[in-house]
Formats: C-alpha cells, structure tokens, sequence
C-alpha cells in the first residue's frame, strides 16, 4: 500500500491527465448506456399525444401514472410476473441442489467411470444451445407437458456447466476436513451439506444470482414452450404485448419498466457477487 | 459403493433427458423429413443438400457472419477501452461502473423494445436528435429509417447487441487488469516509458489471455444471436435480420420442418467449432500465459 501510494505521489501530473481522459471516455459513455433506460420511463409517463413528437420531448407533461395501470389491465403482467419468479427460483434452487451433488461426487467420491462421466459433461459444454433446441421440444410435446411449468422449469435445471463449476470449486477445499468429519462419523451427505456447501458460500450465492437472471431473462425457451397466455413469462409476454399494441410506445414502455424493475432492484442490491460472478466464471446468463 | 450414483442420480437423469438424449436425437432428426403431424420420413443428407441450394439460408449465413465480424471485434476493442478506463482510481468510479453494467443485466426483450423505439423514424429518439442538431447546425441531415431498411437494420441490431452486452466483457477485462503486477508499471516508469508505451508493451501483452477468451465467447455468443432480431425486426425487413437460429426457429416452429431445422442448428455448430478451433490455433502467435496465470 504504502508503494502504491508513493508512485502515485510521482506520478500526480500525469496521473491527472490519465483522469481526465477517463472521465472523457466515460461519461459520454456512460450517458449512453443510461439514455435508453430514462427514455423508457419518460416515455411511459407519457400521454399518448405527447408520445409522437419531433423533436422528441424529455419531460412527460402531464405525468400519466395511468399508463401503468392501463398497461396491467390489457395485459397481465401480474401472471407474467408470478409466472417468472416461479420459474427462475425453481430452477435455480433445483439447479444448485443438482448441481452441488453431482459436483460433489466428482470432486470428493471415488467411482467407476468417474473421469469418463466428467469429459462426458465437458463435452456437451460445447454444443450450442439451438443444437438441443428442437429435440428438446420434441421430448416435451412427447410427455404432453407443453404449456405446463415443468416444461419451463425442469429442462434448465440440469446444468452441465453449473456443475462443473461447483465441481472445481469443492477441488479447492481442502480434503482434511472431510477426513477429520469422517473420523467424527460423518457420512458423504453430511460432509456436503455442512462442509462443502458452506464453503462454497460466494460461488453458490454468484451461481444462484446469474441462474436466475439469466432464466429471468430467458426468452427462445419459453417462447417455444408455452403457448396461452397465462403461461407466458415476463419476456415473452412482453413480446405478445408488442404483436398485439404495436405502436402504443407509452404502454409498451410502461411494460417494460414493468419487466426491468425487479432485476435492476436485484442487481443493486447484489452488485458485490454480479461483478465477483463474472470473474469467477466468465459466464454469463448463457 | 452405491453412494456416488445417490448424488449423481438426479443430475444424470436430468442431463440424460434434456441433454445427452437431444444431441444424439439432434444428429438423426437432421436426416428426417418431420412435420410433427405425420410420421417422420428418412431422407438420409437430403436436408443439408437442401441447405446448400437454399440461396434464403446463404443470405441468413451471410447475415450471421455479417452481424459476427460486426460486433466482435467493436466489443472486443471497447471493454478493453473501457476497462482501461475503470481501471484507474477516480472519482465516481463505483457510479460508472454500475452503470456500465445495467444493460447487462436488464432483460433483452424489454431492452429490444426500448431500442426499436428509439430507433423509430419519424418519432425515435435517435433519428429526431440527430435532425435537431443538424437544424441547430443549419444542416439537413436525414438520418435512415434503420429498421425499415434492408441496409441499416442489420448495424441496429448491433448497437443494441453492443449497447446491452459490452459491460459484461469489461468486467471479464477489469478482472484481468487487476491481476497484472503493479510493479511491472513502476518499473516501466522508471525506465521512462510513457503511458501509451507502458499499454503497448505492458498491458496488452499481459491482457492476451483474457483477450483471447472475450474473443472467444464473444464470437460464440454473436453465432448464436436470435432475441435482438425477434423482437426488433422479426428477422426482417425482407430478411436482412434473420440469423441462424432465428432460421431455426422459423423452420420448426413457423414452417414445421423440424428435419431442416436440426440440419441448420448443426450447420450452426460446425460454424461456431471451426471459428473456435481456428482461433485456438492461432492463439499461440499473440497469446502471452504467465506461468501464475491461469489461460
């Protein structure tokens, strides 16, 4: 620290020319990453005859809070919202349960065909996803779950690269503690629940954080799925709200302040494990 | 021993059903003729022949190679930019760097939505703040009705893509620039290398890794670009926004040709595993590893 705080002494004059090209680069940067989002909410607050000006108008005169409750009743964002929230936790409490099993058996288990099994799991990592796609749909129609929430939930919740991860992981923690909980009586069940799993505290909460937002997000699957609408998810209700009041910006809009709000909330308040997920995983929502 | 099949048994159900079982189904749909309706017929290679006279799929490859070399590259150099920037201690850094990262986190539909308004012609925000500054200027600018057009369509795809996914690569880069040794700069200056100088020979290099992985997933990722286009264009106008996979789609859930629509998903595939294998290849060339980095 005190190195570091000696060179910035030295460096004070360049160092603040390095500022303000930072700041130069950012801001305007930044003012475009933020424009679409304060577009939206002006726009929902917005009398329709106001939607359609030019020069655009930032400021909603009058302030319609109306939009938002017109918005709910053509639509029901409430289903959509329920519909959501139940398919993301399932999926990822199911996912992190499997996951966490599957990944300790690998990592900590001693078995037959261990290593074979693993490269298996590895393997799929590289088949895209549009690959699975069809199939996937054809193996749902066959059990007749279309439309249903086992069809939203159960297929994403076996995730080979969750797994995976888990798996390296709970190689990072070190094996005398299994043995000394052993020596206890400890069973494997045991070791996982109360070794493995609190250890894993940072990575089970990033991949529970990033599992859920990306199924929040998730769009092609449910899409696909689901066809009445009181199964739609947020996504893809959102998306029938376009086929069905295509240019009605301000409650298309309202919409989607409706859709993004809980995820911002979320993220605010996770930020420390969004940005620390990132750089555990270099994966994202995919 | 029993016991490791107890923990393994759901997550091997699971991926047996919903992975492993559809990637072999994938490979033999692809030699079916299937509607759904009627029984499935084997046609052996006839689909992917099919594929290859199809002049709609060329363009729909074309057009995902198109939207691919135009996004990555521009990702790749802007998070790296972006990075840089995050990277130093100034003030309101906490600020920027959540906002950087909001798109990424919001839902692309909704975030779809927002853009094609934007990019609206008559009343988007984009088009009327570009002619109202060309006015204040004196000038009569006429920017083009982006989705409207089969030649500026594809490019809004692409800053709606860049827009909502650049801050997850500036993250993945901030990581990599936060294990580079500090030592390594200070002494840079000592010797008198100035700050381009000190990026060029110190920061680059030292990046490789985390550069050739970005580059990697991006490319990745771009190949298998559907929900921007769904929802800005629906794939359009005359098919400048359909991608593979919106090809996908449009064959077995709009056309029921699901037979086809596994043969497209595995053209896909050898796509995305050629640009892969091509950039593992050339990795060696640019790619700096540090023996206490890991690649």
């Amino acid at each position: 620290m005190a190195v570091r705080d000696a060179t910035l002494a030295v460096g004070r004059r360049p160092r603040l020319g390095a500022r303000l090209l930072a700041h130069a680069a950012l801001l305007p940067g930044s003012v475009v990453m933020l424009v679409p989002f304060l577009w939206m909410v002006s726009t929902s607050l917005k009398a329709p005859g106001q939607v359609f000006t030019d020069p655009p108008q930032w400021i909603p005169r009058p302030v319609v809070w109306q939009n938002y409750l017109e918005a709910v009743s053509i639509m029901p964002f409430g289903r959509f919202f329920l519909n959501s929230l139940i398919q993301s936790s399932s999926v990822t409490v199911l996912q992190l349960l499997t996951s966490s099993l599957a990944a300790f058996a690998f990592a900590r288990l001693r078995f037959r065909g261990r290593d074979t099994l693993f490269l298996l799991y590895l393997a799929t990592l590289m088949i895209p996803f549009p690959v699975t796609l069809i199939p996937n749909f054809i193996v749902i129609r066959f059990l007749g779950w279309v439309d249903t929430f086992r069809a939203l939930i159960l297929p994403p919740s076996f995730s080979p690269f969750s797994t995976f991860l888990l798996r390296q992981f709970f190689l990072t923690i070190p094996t005398d503690l299994d043995d000394a909980a052993r020596i206890d009586g400890a069973s494997s069940l045991d070791i996982w629940w109360r070794i493995a799993l609190p250890l894993s505290t940072p990575a089970l909460a990033t991949l529970a954080i990033f599992t859920f937002m990306g199924q929040w997000n998730d769009f092609l699957w449910p899409l696909v799925v689901t066809n009445s609408l009181e199964m739609r998810t947020l996504p893809v209700g959102l998306s029938s709200f376009q086929s069905r009041y295509a240019i009605q910006w301000h409650l298309l809009m309202a919409g989607s302040t409706i859709a993004l709000l809980p995820v911002l909330v979320l993220f605010v308040v996770g930020q420390r494990y969004f940005i620390q997920g990132i750089t555990l995983t270099g994966m994202g929502g995919r | 021993m029993l016991e490791p099949y107890l923990f393994l048994g759901p997550n091997i159900a699971g991926f047996l059903t919903f992975t492993a079982f559809p990637v072999v189904a994938a490979f033999s749909l692809s030699l079916f003729r299937w509607d759904l309706l009627t029984p499935p017929v084997y046609v052996g290679a006839e689909n992917f022949a099919e594929l290859w006279r199809d002049a709609q799929f060329r363009r729909v490859v074309a057009n995902t190679f198109w939207f691919t070399f135009g996004t990555v590259p521009a990702r790749v150099v802007l998070s790296l930019l972006l990075a840089v920037a995050l990277n130093q201690r100034i003030r309101g850094v906490v600020f920027y760097r959540t906002v950087y990262f909001l798109p990424v986190v919001s839902s692309l539909v909704a975030a779809a939505l927002v853009w094609q308004w934007i990019f609206n012609d008559s009343f988007g925000l984009l088009n009327g703040t570009i002619r109202a500054v060309g006015n204040a200027l004196g000038l009569r600018l006429n920017p083009p009705d982006w989705l409207n057009s089969t030649r500026w369509a594809m490019p809004a795809v692409m800053i709606l893509n860049l827009w909502k996914n650049v801050g997850f690569t500036t993250v993945i880069y901030l990581a990599g620039l936060q294990a580079i040794p500090q030592e390594l700069y200070e002494a840079a200056e000592v010797d008198g290398a100035g700050p381009l100088a000190r990026f060029r020979h110190i920061t680059l290099p030292m990046l490789s890794s985390t550069t050739f992985f970005v580059l990697v997933m991006s490319a990745i990722w771009a190949f298998q670009v559907f929900d921007e286009a769904f929802i800005m264009t629906r794939g359009g106008p005359a098919f400048a926004t359909t991608t593979m996979v919106y090809y996908i789609y449009l064959n077995a859930f709009k056309w029921f040709r699901m037979g086809k629509a596994a043969a497209v998903a595995w053209v896909l595939f050898a796509c995305i595993f050629a640009f892969t294998a091509l950039q593992m290849r050339y990795q060696r060339r640019w790619v700096h590893y540090e023996a206490d980095q890991e690649g």
